[in-house]
């Protein structure tokens, strides 16, 4: 009923409240966190409406068992979710690999301030964009997304974790924090609105139950604890059947699925937003907050006929390497902005394969890049 | 007594899968795990309502081979991961099954908070003062000057109580048996189990392929006979004089008091929440 209040109308909401809307949206059953600025909003938010709904909150010792608690609920069937910012996604890596090895859906916000380190808490990055896909030890394939506004933060949160529980896969969500604490009127969709994906369930009987079943979809279907299914689950390498292996048939088995799972779905996976690129011989390329900017720096080129467009990759990982190889054949320049150093500019030259020059703008002094700062840039390149 | 322990096999073990054990010849973990099963045969709970949860190490093997709801986390986080699962279906019995090396070094956070939650969690934690797994390393309950392969010249750390340590961070039941004292054992995990709250049950138990053999503690025979002479029940200990519990440790339910339990807590959060309860 509490949802019905919030949602359906004009709200002016910061971009931590809009992931934890999104997150009742998608009927999140289960937060658990530890508090760290600039994400914390999402976890007060939560624990004052989630019980309203019947929902579970609760405030960890630290972000190791944070993440592992959100496992344990969603193995016991609950849809579940934590919220941190970089030092704690740093601690929650190791239990985030395990919920890629046991395959158990789950969603983990890392709202991005500066680092190494400490950092700037209170400071915008996006130099967390690497650890979002390789953070964890070993080889796994990684669903990271990104939103731009307050708006797209909501439905990416709802994207989030239907992607999760229907690839069987930790999400991560990318937001920083710009996205976190802007603040913009927008309109929800009412909860009839928002599609809601629910995890595969078993129809076998028991004995016939393989928790890590090997079929074509690459996804098995996920019975909870307690429902009569009683399997073992482990981050040791295993069977089908979920007990652990060293047989080199099962260990390359394992690897395939959890590679497969993403790549045979990519389609379905990889959102790519796109402005402007009608025309377009160049194109500037950005996420999260720089995306923002990047909007506004395009439609400054575009008053002054320069043929420049905006890509906005939601799904950040799987990175889109084929739309990025074909763009590189469509447009001669690529300018990739970004609030660190240069993470996905590498993925971007990596992926374009065609002729076009890639050039970057990377600002990492704990401030947005502003559209000025861009459109120079665009000046200067083009 | 044989056929009950066979048809307790057959009832409670995996015997499809991953046989034998990977525990050593003499180990007392088998022993444990005989007693956890027992213990849950007399409270007559239903497999599907078990969910066993341990960590990394010797002792965190063990749901591998118990027909139960279970799960083999990572070091030092079951207690984590088990808080999850009863918070989010409190209608399951949880069992963590952890050691001294992953419930108190690495765990140990976890450890103390699960206790000072008092989430409705039974906890056994296995005790043989060693990382056997990684070939006898210095755990935090290896006794001073004891050696470890990472202590070759003996240990002038302090090893923790873990009875103490639960007391202390408020778990509402605190026991200590040893593999050499089975019914006793079985009694303890039992009424852990009954326990609404955090129970922990700490079991002393012999590694005589590594701990025993770094230490010339001689083999599983000789190390359970050195619990027996060293064991006194809370019961007998309070009969006798101070100094002759000097070398002694105390067995038996060390610690049962009432405190309101976290799931149950949390029903009345939501409740309050919905404007049902002041």
């Amino acid at each position: 009923m509490e949802h019905k209040r919030d949602t359906g109308k004009l709200r002016l909401l910061q971009g931590n409240t809009a992931c934890a809307l999104g997150a009742l949206a998608a009927r999140v059953e289960f937060f658990g966190g530890y508090p760290i600025t600039p994400s914390t909003e999402i976890a007060e938010y939560l624990a004052r409406e989630l019980p309203k709904q019947g929902g579970k909150f609760i405030q960890m010792e630290d972000e190791i068992a944070s993440i592992a608690t959100v496992i344990g609920a969603s193995l016991a069937g609950a849809k579940a979710m934590t919220a941190t910012s970089g030092p704690g996604f740093s601690l929650m890596q190791e239990n985030i690999g395990y919920a890629y090895m046991a395959e158990v859906p789950c969603v983990v916000v890392n709202v991005q301030r500066g680092g190494p380190s400490t950092g700037l808490p209170t400071k915008v990055s996006q130099s967390d964009t690497m650890q979002a896909r390789w953070g964890t030890h070993g080889d796994y394939h990684a669903i990271a997304l990104a939103p731009s506004s307050v708006r797209e933060t909501f439905d990416l949160t709802v994207r989030a974790f239907n992607l999760s529980e229907k690839y069987r896969t930790p999400v991560i969500l990318l937001l920083d924090e710009v996205i976190g604490h802007m603040r913009e009127i927008v309109e929800l969709p009412e909860p009839d609105e928002v599609k809601v994906v629910k995890r595969w369930k078993p129809t076998v009987p028991p004995e016939w139950y393989q928790h890590f079943e090997i079929n074509p979809h690459f996804v098995s279907p996920m019975a909870s604890f307690g429902e009569g299914y009683r399997y073992n689950v482990t981050g040791l390498t295993h069977d089908p059947l979920g007990f652990p292996t060293s047989r080199p048939d099962e260990i390359k088995n394992k690897l395939d699925k959890l590679k497969n799972k993403i790549e045979h779905n990519i389609n379905d996976i990889i959102q790519v937003k796109e402005e402007f690129m009608e025309d377009a011989t160049s194109a500037v390329f950005a996420y999260g907050s720089a995306a923002r900017v990047a909007q506004e720096a395009v439609r400054m080129a575009r008053q002054r006929r320069i043929k420049i467009g905006l890509i906005q990759p939601l799904t950040i990982w799987p990175f889109p390497d084929v739309y990025m190889e074909h763009l590189s054949e469509r447009v001669d320049l690529i300018l990739v902005c970004e609030l660190n150093q240069g993470q996905l500019i590498g993925e971007v030259m990596r992926a374009s394969c065609g002729s076009a020059r890639i050039r970057g703008l990377h600002r990492y002094d704990g401030e947005l890049l502003t559209p000025d700062e861009i459109f120079r840039k665009i000046r200067e390149v083009k | 007594m044989e056929q009950v322990i066979t048809n307790l096999t057959y009832e409670y073990l995996r015997t499809k899968k991953k046989f034998p054990s990977v525990w050593c010849p003499g180990c007392g973990i088998g022993i444990a795990f005989g007693s956890v099963i027992r213990a849950v045969d007399e409270l007559q709970m239903p497999k599907d309502e078990v969910c066993m949860v341990s960590g990394i190490g010797c002792s965190s093997r063990m749901p591998v081979y118990a027909d139960f709801n279970t799960l083999h986390t990572t070091h030092g986080r079951p207690l984590a991961f088990a808080t999850g699962i009863k918070f989010a279906k409190p209608e399951l019995k949880v069992i963590v099954i952890t050691g001294d090396g992953d419930g108190l070094a690495i765990g140990g956070n976890h450890f103390i908070h699960a206790c000072r939650r008092n989430i409705d969690i039974t906890t056994v934690l296995i005790n043989n003062n060693t990382y056997g797994m990684t070939g006898g390393q210095l755990s935090p309950s290896t006794p001073y000057e004891k050696k470890a392969t990472t202590a070759p010249y003996g240990n002038v750390e302090r090893g923790f109580d873990p009875c103490n340590l639960a007391k202390s961070a408020g778990a509402v039941f605190v026991a200590r048996g040893t593999t050499y004292h089975v019914t006793q054992l079985q009694k303890l995990v039992k009424n852990a189990i009954l326990k609404k709250g955090f129970s922990m049950v700490e079991v002393i138990s012999q590694c005589p392929t590594i701990y025993g053999r770094l230490n010339r503690e001689g083999d599983a025979v000789q190390m359970m006979q050195w619990q027996k002479e060293h064991a006194v029940s809370v019961e007998a200990a309070r009969r006798m004089p101070p100094d002759k519990l000097k070398d002694k440790f105390l067995t038996g339910i060390l610690w049962d008091i009432e405190f309101p339990e976290y799931v149950e807590e949390y029903d009345k959060v939501i409740k309050r929440s919905q404007g049902k309860e002041s």
